[in-house]
């Protein structure tokens, strides 16, 4: 039924295209060219002719196929909104002056929900400047490089952000081996390589991924010792959220770093990797939150819904808490986010190590939920 | 993850996790994947196999066996015991000599190997000269005499297996006392057999290749007596009183030879060609056994007409008029006949034929009119049609146990009754705790019910699903049709017949229910039998229905396999399980998961289409649910079906290897093809390696999506009471996972049982839970308000369970192949999960509720998850907080068949195949362990008559020398004990556990 409906709107949707529009409480429709969309001034002064509101600053946004709340306010973005409205369009208007700035951007329509993010990031509903162009949450980020303060320079950790099913993330990986410096001297050692990617895939399109790249370790947890069989199992299980450290095969794109002293570039792989564990936790406990509200449940034949946590104990949110606050930089880690974690001092990133490992300590002792 | 958090754990737990479980592997069921070579002690009256990957087991009565394994897992080319020893001495391909003994220690005996020795010619020398093709331990137990290709004769002392130089008899010194004229240097080439003459052990009797006999005095070294054989010679055997000996030779014929001291060069007595005229094949192994009333019993291998008869695996019995050929189902290994073994006695009178032969041993009664087989105890031809899986189902009511029992006996009529006559050894394991079935499906249709209760996996009853069906395999085609004056007289033996001639009879899922006694059965075409055990025999109509799993789906086409026709009218059922409804799943796709629930007298089904529920009181199907994906091609048009047709075709061109096959070549012959086998298999290897680095191998990384194929294939089904809608009522539900990460949860009416005839059973689909990581699930389980798994059905009723906690909020657990999650009920949140793919990149194969019981107290049991992944690691996971208590390396990752084959029991043992023919068991448990515990205590040496003249300075030098080693063998054993058996699994958490448990020992 569901079916023959969007088929109907397909053949109708050849000429003109209807637009749902809301400020306020209040909703209009009305239906638009879908060839002759215009430019956005025009959509602009139609949206306050028709809410009647022609005076006043708005930012106008829409929802796109993947429930993200993202805005329109240029020509490119106003043809990329009515392009992919299938079978409907739908705008929120908001005033300028009381914006959310926050409401852009991914999991939008999701992160509402989301009570501990909210209680986390009391920012969130502050009001801020208003820049028109470059609000990172103006865009959908596909990947990002984290963790480059504590990572050696030769090691960059990529995270690949995967939404819905339109682009594969393309990659194969392959054994290989790689020469490691040891106590004993040079050691040739097996390891897992990127030996492809997929031409339009995630992974080529980020350009922080590289064929003979080696992967080290994979949302945490190294690969070396691992089959490649295995390393493809926990890329293919943490495909939603896929953290990859990796050694870049060509080194000359590191980020050359001030703050570190020249001696740590002399450091080897292996005494470099211990230091970089810790934070592993970080990046797992993230992963995992984000995946944990990803089941769905039916009920009796009903609509689909979002499976929600039990009820954790009040000692856990505290737990949680903790860890979510330590994390904060890498929980926003979805901004190209090199420079935000520059200006970490040493200080705080040994903090980072300890903390986290006794609110764990503590969940592992409570043993009423570990749904982390 | 939580490896990084275990330090820092709770030492009280620890303690109690090194008190419930442990790892061993105790067993091997079944028959010997590739055997060849035989060994029997009539003295210790104990049976050795040897096998082509170096492994040798012994056997006595039931439940006595060992097992040793060589080093260089190298073909054992012939086992020998040492007479009247507890000792062996074994020959491998790579010429080398083992000596093995049995020695008691911790008050049960152990194989171990003692001795290693590899034959050295003076250099220079080519390496046929110390081949060895024929070993014979003397009756002195001092000393082996190896013949050799080469011809010479190499004598070597035990039990150090030094060569003594000085004692080889050499082809010259043979020659010597021999005319020139009949003989020359080549007559003496290769030893073929070296026989002991019974009454005089100073005399020995060598068989050269080309025919040439010699008997051979050790006192004089010198050849005695020659007999000028003509044909090429295979084999020779002593009469009893030493007067005579026979030979057998290459073209079929065999030959009697009289013994005196005064005629150097003897004439044949007797020279006959037993299934002459025509060119015969060659005898290679010959048994003549005197019995009181004269006529003796000659027995022999091959022999059968060469042209018509020449792929026949036989071995006959002549006594007198009467003459059987045993027509065996695979090549036979090598036979031994068990006769009165006192030195006194007069007459050999043999009880037995012990035949083995590649798949299967087969055992013949001598004594009893019709020569009938025996039924063996143990070394059960696992495969004799391929297992298709397997089920397991522990603590069998004593009354169901005793009806399986009684139909089972019905169907062993035509076995011999005479006792086991292998019977060396006394079996001192404790009598197993439990009465357990371990019930097999095969690819022919029938289901194997195995007492799996202890070291013996033994047949009880057999059950055949075939007869509700038509098919093309007419039971009656048998290839023993042979009338009563047919020659040569051959008469089929053995059970082992892997040709399956309808693969969509095969079974692919069994479910027993141990308090009602009904079974169900789901197979290859999609049909799914519930029986019903009958102690009679009984003719009825077996209900028929239809379950249309695509219903609503269009444009379908499958492509696979038709569904099985069904037999019209009352079809003849024998006593035992016998089927009285039959559902077939339209398209007849093969069966992936069944559930029964005997108390509600449901039936669930699932294949790759979706499952149904069928009322087997009311015989009515009470809904099919379609999983299907619409883009899911694959599974619409049975993409199982080309695989199959691929499986087919190798079997059909198997059978027709079979067929062509030559039989039995010459041992020598066969080895020399052996190592060209190998040496291109080498090559192979070698080019596959360089292949496989030019291209490496490459993994694609992609997100599971619901496209994918085959994710409406059910993998899992489970009936549950408990609270699905509201947390006031809890209800009969039934509930499925699919390959898809999709669970759906069925809320099920069922009228009481007075009304049970009279309203229909329904269903409603309460739940759907789609997991957003979409691995397979493989797993459902409630847990109770006390967090215990749910009691299977009936359990309750018969006060072998507590009742679930029906007021504490139950819990849903779902295992996928990724991850292990809790959720709440009857409201879905989720509550705890355990990510192991993530985490540790393997994913679950299987799963199962198991059981543990403290090794210290009796009162303490816990329950856990035992988990197989497919690294062919074991993990158990603790319930209901699932976290990892501990990990074992159990099968090999690259041993595919071993961890699909895997099934786990209720109390933490289980059984994998470690070949199509053997199970291996294992335990997890400190408490449930079943292992084979036996003593082989020296029978008394009734009378000495073989008394050596130069034994006796030698005999005390070699008591000196082997007590003056004792402290360091004795550590050495220690060493080496540790290695038997257990190569495979010696992993590093074991040894160290070792290490803590003696540390702790010694504090």
């Amino acid at each position: 039924m569901n079916r023959a409906q969007r088929g109907a709107a397909g053949s109708r949707g050849l000429g003109t295209m209807e637009v749902k529009s809301k400020f306020g409480a209040e909703f209009r429709r009305f239906s638009l060219e879908r060839s002759k969309p215009g430019k956005f001034e025009e959509f602009y002064g139609l949206l306050q002719h028709v809410h009647k509101i022609p005076n006043v600053d708005v930012l106008v946004g829409y929802t796109d196929i993947h429930g993200d709340l993202l805005p329109i306010n240029n020509d490119d973005n106003y043809h990329k909104a009515v392009s992919t409205a299938n079978p409907l369009l739908r705008i929120f208007i908001q005033r300028k002056e009381d914006a959310d700035y926050s409401a852009f951007g991914t999991d939008t329509m999701t992160r509402k929900k989301n009570v501990l993010s909210n209680v986390l990031r009391p920012d969130n509903h502050k009001k801020k400047p208003h820049i028109v162009i470059s609000m990172p949450q103006d865009f959908r980020p596909v990947s990002s490089i984290i963790d480059v303060d504590i990572l050696p320079e030769t090691h960059r950790r990529v995270r690949l952000y995967k939404y819905g099913t339109d682009k594969p993330l393309g990659f194969y990986i392959r054994d290989g081996s790689s020469v490691r410096v040891t106590p004993h001297g040079l050691e040739k050692v097996p390891g897992i390589f990127i030996s492809r990617l997929v031409p339009g895939g995630l992974a080529q399109s980020t350009g922080l991924l590289a064929v003979n790249d080696e992967v080290l370790e994979v949302n945490g947890i190294e690969v070396s010792g691992k089959s490649l069989d295995q390393v493809t199992d926990m890329m293919i299980a943490n495909s939603r959220n896929l953290i990859i450290t990796v050694r870049p095969a060509n080194q000359r794109n590191n980020v050359v770093r001030n703050s570190r002293t020249s001696g740590s570039s002399g450091q080897s792989t292996e005494s470099s990797l211990p230091s970089s564990t810790p934070n592993i936790l970080g990046s797992l406990l993230q992963g995992e939150e984000e995946s944990d509200e990803e089941d769905i449940i039916i009920e009796d034949s009903g609509e689909p819904q979002q499976i929600p946590k039990a009820a954790p104990t009040s000692e856990s949110i505290e737990s949680l808490s903790q860890i979510e606050l330590l994390h904060e930089p890498t929980q926003n880690g979805f901004l190209p986010s090199s420079e935000m974690n520059l200006n970490h001092s040493a200080g705080s990133i040994s903090m980072e190590y300890e903390v986290p490992e006794q609110g764990q300590k503590s969940l592992e002792e409570d043993g009423t939920i570990i749904t982390l | 993850m939580r490896r990084f958090l275990r330090p820092g754990h709770d030492p009280v737990r620890e303690r109690l996790k090194r008190d419930l479980f442990q790892f061993n592997k105790t067993v091997e069921h079944g028959f010997p994947h590739q055997p060849s070579a035989l060994g029997y002690s009539p003295f210790l009256r104990l049976m050795a196999i040897g096998t082509r990957s170096g492994a040798i087991k012994l056997y006595g009565a039931p439940g006595v066996e060992f097992m040793g394994l060589h080093e260089e897992n190298n073909t054992v080319m012939q086992i020998h015991f040492i007479p009247d020893q507890c000792q062996l001495v074994t020959l491998l391909d790579d010429n080398s000599l083992h000596l093995w003994s049995l020695k008691q220690h911790g008050g049960a005996s152990e194989l171990r190997e003692e001795h290693r020795f590899t034959l050295k010619g003076p250099p220079g020398s080519p390496p046929s000269a110390t081949q060895v093709t024929a070993v014979l331990p003397h009756s002195s137990r001092e000393v082996l005499y190896l013949g050799t290709e080469s011809g010479n004769i190499f004598v070597v002392e035990l039990p150090s297996l030094r060569v003594l130089e000085d004692r080889t008899i050499t082809p010259e010194a043979v020659l010597q006392r021999i005319p020139e004229d009949n003989c020359n240097r080549r007559s003496c080439e290769l030893v073929e057999a070296l026989q002991e003459h019974p009454k005089n052990p100073d005399q020995i009797l060598i068989g050269y290749s080309r025919g040439l006999i010699v008997l051979w005095d050790l006192q004089n070294n010198k050849a005695t007596q020659h007999f000028l054989g003509s044909q090429q010679l295979e084999n020779l055997y002593w009469q009893r009183d030493g007067s005579k000996f026979i030979s057998c030779h290459y073209d079929g014929s065999y030959t009697q030879w009289p013994v005196s001291s005064d005629n150097r060069q003897s004439e044949p007595l007797e020279n006959t060609v037993p299934y002459g005229p025509f060119p015969c094949k060659a005898i290679s192994k010959i048994y003549w056994q005197t019995t009181k009333n004269g006529l003796p019993y000659i027995i022999f291998q091959g022999g059968m007409p060469r042209a018509s008869y020449g792929d026949r695996h036989s071995i006959s019995v002549i006594h007198g008029s009467q003459q059987t050929a045993f027509d065996f189902t695979s090549r036979v290994i090598d036979f031994f006949i068990i006769f009165s073994s006192d030195p006194a006695a007069e007459f050999d009178d043999p009880s037995a034929l012990v035949a083995l032969a590649e798949e299967e041993l087969v055992v013949i009664d001598l004594k009893s009119a019709g020569w009938p087989a025996v039924h063996p105890p143990y070394l059960a031809s696992l495969h004799c049609s391929a297992i298709t899986c397997s089920h397991h189902v522990s603590n069998i009511p004593l009354k169901l146990w005793e009806r399986i029992i009684s139909a089972g006996s019905k169907q062993n009529i035509h076995y011999s009754s005479m006792p086991w006559p292998i019977d060396g050894g006394t079996n001192i394991a404790p009598d197993p705790p439990q009465r357990d079935l371990l019930l097999t499906g095969h690819e022919d249709g029938t289901v194997r019910f195995w007492d799996a209760s202890g070291v013996c996996l033994h047949l009880l009853y057999k059950l055949s699903t075939v007869r509700v069906f038509l098919t093309d395999a007419d039971p009656n085609d048998n290839m023993n049709t042979l009338g009563e004056d047919e020659w040569p007289p051959l008469r089929k033996v053995g059970t082992f017949d892997p040709y399956s001639d309808d693969p969509r009879l095969g079974i692919q899922k069994i479910y027993l229910c141990k308090y009602s006694g009904y079974l169900a059965v789901a197979g290859t075409a999609g049909q799914v039998l519930v029986m019903e055990l009958n102690d009679e025999d009984a003719e009825h109509v077996v209900d028929h229905a239809e379950a249309d799993l695509l219903q609503d789906q269009e444009g379908y086409r499958w492509k696979g396999h038709e569904k099985l026709k069904t037999r019209d009218g009352p079809v003849r059922f024998e006593a035992g399980f016998q089927p009285f409804v039959l559902v077939q799943c339209q398209p007849p796709a093969v069966v992936t998961s069944l559930a029964l629930h005997s108390e509600w007298r449901l039936v669930a089904f699932g294949t790759s289409h979706g499952f149904g529920l069928f009322d087997h009181q009311q015989k009515r199907l009470v809904f099919v649910k379609c999983t299907l994906h619409p883009s899911d091609q694959l599974a619409l048009e049975g993409p199982l079906s080309r695989v199959k047709s691929l499986k087919k075709s190798l079997r059909q061109s198997f059978r027709r290897i079979r067929r062509s096959r030559v039989s039995s070549r010459k041992r020598r012959g066969a080895g020399g093809n052996a190592s060209e086998v190998q040496e291109a298999n080498a090559k192979f290897d070698q080019d596959a390696l360089q292949e496989m680095e030019l291209a490496p191998v490459q993994r694609k990384i992609e997100a599971r999506s619901a496209e994918d194929s085959f994710t409406g294939f059910v993998r899992t089904l489970y009936f549950a009471d408990t609270f699905l809608r509201d947390s006031s009522r809890h209800c009969p539900s039934l509930w499925a996972g699919t390959n898809g990460g999709t669970v759906y949860a069925f809320c099920l009416r069922v009228p009481p049982a007075e009304r049970r005839m009279d309203e229909p059973v329904r269903a409603e689909q309460a739940k759907e839970i789609q997991l957003m990581h979409r691995a397979p699930v493989v797993g459902i389980l409630v847990l109770d308000g006390r967090s215990t798994p749910l009691p299977e059905p009936l359990e309750v009723a018969h006060d072998l369970s507590k009742s679930p906690d029906m007021q504490g909020s139950h819990q849903l657990l779902v295992v996928s192949e990724e991850q292990f999650k809790v959720f709440t009920l009857p409201k879905v949140s989720s509550k705890l999960k355990l990510k192991l793919t993530a985490l540790e990149g393997c994913r679950v194969r299987k799963v199962t509720v198991a059981s543990f019981g403290s090794c210290k107290t009796d009162d303490y049991s816990e329950n856990d998850l035992a988990v197989l992944t497919n690294l062919g690691d074991i993990q158990i996971i603790s319930l209901p907080f699932l976290k990892l208590q501990i990990r074992y390396p159990c099968i090999r990752k690259e041993d595919v068949s071993g961890i699909a084959s895997c099934v786990f029991t209720k109390y933490g043992q289980g059984f994998y195949l470690i070949s199509p023919s053997e199970f291996e068991r294992f335990s997890l448990s400190t408490k449930w362990l079943v292992e084979p515990r036996c003593i082989v205590d020296m029978p008394e040496v009734t009378s000495n008559n073989h008394v050596h003249n130069k034994s006796g300075p030698e005999n005390a030098a070699r008591k000196s020398r082997e007590s003056g080693k004792g402290p360091d063998d004795c550590g050495e054993d220690e060493r080496k004990s540790g290695r038997l058996m257990e190569h495979a699994l010696l992993n590093d958490e074991k040894v160290l556990k070792e290490i803590q448990s003696t540390l702790e020992g010694g504090r």
